[in-house]
């Protein structure tokens, strides 16, 4: 059945689907609807709600919840999933399945409470201690925040790990249909979890290990396991010319403005492709190579002072890759793009 | 003959932290710590709630009691585990949470945790460890240090004006309404130990029936840090310390308190879409509208309170009902606080890529600073649409085709000037041909529920519909 809503409450509604038992947060704009969805939701199903007293109460309630077993969610912005990181990286070592949502808003410091993607260097690269990765999902609409909601409470449960959806503040404002039905949800077993049995009696839930050789055998078995998601969890969409003269790329909502330039470029002659990855780490290099023909050039948009085409540049190396974004709070504007496209190719034809 | 001391059946038979050392604890000579696991261990054997014990550890001495513990652990962050603590509790609402803690831990880096902890009752037991400074960390200066006392980081002794006063929790835990037990013990001599004993054991009673938070201050003593022999520490507790923190029971409610159950139930789908009121939902309606635009890119205008971001979401939810792909954007914040709210809706029959509208092709200004700001990005082709009843002048640079409607004059005729956006509506349907007038009144009808609003809101629409007839 198709529902009208933001952004936020899609995350909600889809933890619903995914069989999510309970939330942790603390409220915070522009994300505080899913708080509030949150609340009324969770509570009426007699599921678990807390309104924690901190950030970082939000996120160890997080470890101590997801410890237990259940699907675990929790929510903030910027300034909060600041806080939130040393509790991300006790998740990361000690394995635990949860997702951590960040609609993100303009920083640094209190920045303002407009859509920027400059949370892209915290949380892709884990802005937490030590040697972790944490698999980040970027949806580009309501619907798939929503679907992609789920999708991050069963890669959680299968890899043991924290999962981010990265969105924005559009993205969680704005309102599109979203089609909720009954999905196919992938719950494991999990015989590590403390639930207060006597068969769980002996578990241990940690992420220390005061052996130098013991530690190191952990990191490594953590990094096997990144290694893993890496070579089957990438995912991008591709869409535009099949001979593109440029290649855009961006992620999230700045696909979406992408996807208007490739229509204006079309109707004014300009072939040009479009990369979106939907998952930011791992970040779908592959596709960027097999994708990017040698001599293209790209362009990444972004809403932010250059933190995403630093991962296009690394995955492909050879290539003339631009940047063009906006902050602030600002979304570029489509002419603007434009404008860096026609500057992109004007260089190449002058090189 | 029978052992009288011997130890807890709720203990590990060996402690695995270190080859060659299963029989010991890390505990140095004559610590606290150690009377107090085996306190703790006796009760919870003697209770027989071995089996639905969770502890959580924290980060100091209380580092590695699950090598200790024959029960589930989980380590905590510094400062966490009566976080820690509340999402194991209300995961597990049959099992019984310990979380163990020492000064730096909970009365410095985590006080605030623990404070919203004991203030929302959570069903655990908490103890706190007070040997008046960092043990773990090489004997620094905590939050309980006695005035004058010598630590690693208050060399020359704690000073009031450095480094305030020494902090009374078990008090202040004890101010609060939430918990049910609150109490200070000491493990130093045989008759506190007795005294412990006895708190510990209703402590844990009262978590194995669900009476609430319990919060146990520990007076234990560290010769290591001190710098006494252990037989001076545990004298140094009596002398000194606890005339700064009283040994006693300072709140007491099990006796008068009921059971404070936090049930969790899980959810299906059934249940959820019925909280969704999801079968209840409109169908969509099978119609091909007919749009004066491929895509309609629609932009809503005014002061904040004039229901430009409601127009958007009626505009929004009856696209979605005929089938289109509809996407809608607020203004919002401090700019929607501020006075001027605007709300982008795109409509179409293909999948929408930016919901952001940069260029309208229709444009609803319902005040000055609206018609100025965004009418002259309205192409030649598009639709302006400005509230005549309070805007007398029109920008001279504006392309698109401009149409004036008195919208709050008609909305205030009809019975509310709040209705203004609901003049818009009918307006726009008949001049763009989207939707009838029919269509309109039905979903009017479905949004509001009560018969006095309805009527005037089904007297705007069709003031508006009947102004556009006129063109």
């Amino acid at each position: 059945m198709k529902k009208l809503v933001k952004g936020n409450e899609a995350v909600v509604i889809g933890a619903l689907v995914a069989g999510c038992d309970a939330y942790y947060g603390y409220p915070i704009t522009p994300a505080s609807e899913i708080a509030h969805a949150a609340s009324e939701y969770f509570l009426a199903l007699g599921k678990v709600f807390v309104q924690a007293e901190c950030e970082i109460g939000a996120i160890n309630m997080v470890f101590g919840s997801a410890a237990s077993g259940l699907r675990t969610l929790t929510a903030s912005s910027g300034p909060g999933i600041s806080l939130k990181m040393e509790g991300i990286s006790y998740l990361a070592g000690a394995q635990l399945p949860c997702v951590i949502v960040d609609v993100q808003r303009v920083g640094p410091g209190l920045g303002n409470i407009g859509p920027e993607q400059s949370d892209y260097f915290q949380v892709v690269k884990g802005g937490g201690h030590g040697d972790y990765r944490a698999i980040v999902l970027a949806p580009a609409s309501v619907e798939e925040t929503y679907r992609m909601t789920i999708e991050a409470f069963d890669l959680a449960d299968r890899w043991r790990t924290p999962v981010f959806l990265l969105t924005d503040a559009t993205l969680g404002q704005m309102m599109e249909p979203i089609d909720i039905r009954q999905e196919p949800i992938q719950k494991v077993a999990k015989p590590w979890a403390l639930d207060a049995s006597p068969e769980s009696n002996r578990n241990l839930v940690t992420s220390i290990y005061l052996d130098f050789d013991d530690m190191e055998a952990h990191i490594e078995r953590l990094h096997e396991k990144y290694r893993q998601i890496s070579e089957t969890e990438a995912q991008a969409e591709v869409s535009g010319a099949e001979d593109p003269q440029i290649v855009l790329t961006g992620y999230g909502i700045s696909s979406r403005l992408l996807r208007s330039t490739l229509e204006t470029l079309d109707a004014r002659g300009i072939r040009a492709a479009l990369i979106r990855p939907k998952t930011l780490w791992p970040f779908p290099t592959a596709i960027y190579q097999k994708t990017v023909k040698p001599g293209v050039p790209v362009l990444a948009v972004e809403m932010s002072r250059g933190q995403f085409v630093e991962d296009v540049r690394l995955s492909l190396p050879k290539h003339q890759v631009n940047w063009y974004g906006r902050v602030g709070g600002n979304l570029p504007q489509l002419e603007q793009i434009v404008a860096q496209v026609e500057k992109c190719l004007q260089e190449v034809s002058n090189a | 003959m029978p052992k009288i001391f011997q130890k807890s059946e709720a203990f590990f038979d060996t402690f695995e932290r270190k080859p060659g050392f299963q029989k010991t604890t890390h505990y140095c000579p004559g610590c606290g710590h150690g009377t107090l696991n085996k306190i703790i261990a006796d009760q919870v054997a003697e209770l027989g709630i071995q089996d639905q014990t969770i502890y959580v550890g924290p980060v100091g001495c209380g580092v590695f009691i699950y090598y200790y513990f024959e029960s589930a652990s989980v380590s905590a962050a510094h400062g966490r585990a009566s976080a820690v603590a509340t999402g194991v509790s209300r995961s597990n609402p049959d099992g019984i949470v310990v979380s163990y803690q020492g000064d730096g831990d909970l009365a410095a880096i985590g006080t605030g945790n623990a404070i919203h902890a004991a203030n929302r009752g959570e069903n655990m037991i908490v103890f706190f460890v007070n040997n008046n400074l960092y043990g773990m960390t090489g004997g620094q200066l905590a939050p309980t240090t006695l005035l004058g006392q010598k630590t690693t980081t208050s060399p020359y002794g704690r000073s009031k004006s450095n480094d305030g006063f020494p902090l009374l929790v078990a008090e202040m835990i004890a101010g609060l309404e939430a918990p049910t037990l609150v109490a200070r013990v000491g493990v130093n001599n045989p008759r506190n130990i007795r005294q412990a004993v006895k708190v510990i054991k209703r402590g844990l009673e009262i978590q194995r029936d669900k009476k609430g938070y319990v919060f146990i201050e520990v007076l234990s003593q560290c010769p290591t840090n001190w710098k006494k022999d252990p037989e001076q520490a545990c004298e140094w507790i009596d002398d000194v310390v606890s005339k700064q923190y009283p040994i006693g029971v300072l709140k007491d409610l099990a006796d008068e308190q009921g059971p404070q159950e936090r049930p969790r139930k899980e959810a299906d789908f059934a249940a959820v879409a019925k909280l969704l009121g999801l079968d209840a939902e409109e169908k969509t309606v099978d119609k091909e509208l007919i749009l004066p635009y491929e895509e309609m890119r629609f932009k809503f205008a005014g002061f904040g309170g004039q229901g430009v971001l409601s127009l958007g979401m009626m505009v929004a939810q009856m696209s979605m009902q005929y089938n289109l792909e509809v996407t809608w954007l607020p203004s919002y914040g401090p700019e929607m606080r501020g006075g001027v709210a605007n709300s982008s809706v795109v409509a179409g029959k293909n999948p929408i890529s930016t919901p952001v509208v940069d260029a309208p092709n229709v444009l609803v200004a319902l005040n000055r600073p609206s018609l100025e700001k965004f009418g002259p990005l309205v192409p030649k082709d598009g639709l302006i649409i400005y509230n005549s009843s309070l805007i007398d002048q029109i920008p001279a640079d504006l392309k698109g085709k401009v149409h004036a409607l008195p919208a709050t004059d008609l909305a205030t005729a009809a019975g509310t000037a709040k209705a203004a956006n609901v003049v818009v509506l009918g307006f726009i349907a008949r001049l763009t041909g989207i939707f009838e007038l029919a269509e309109l009144e039905a979903f009017l009808r479905k949004t509001f529920n009560k018969p006095a609003l309805l009527e005037i809101n089904l007297k705007a629409v069709s003031s508006g519909w009947d102004a556009a007839g006129t063109i």
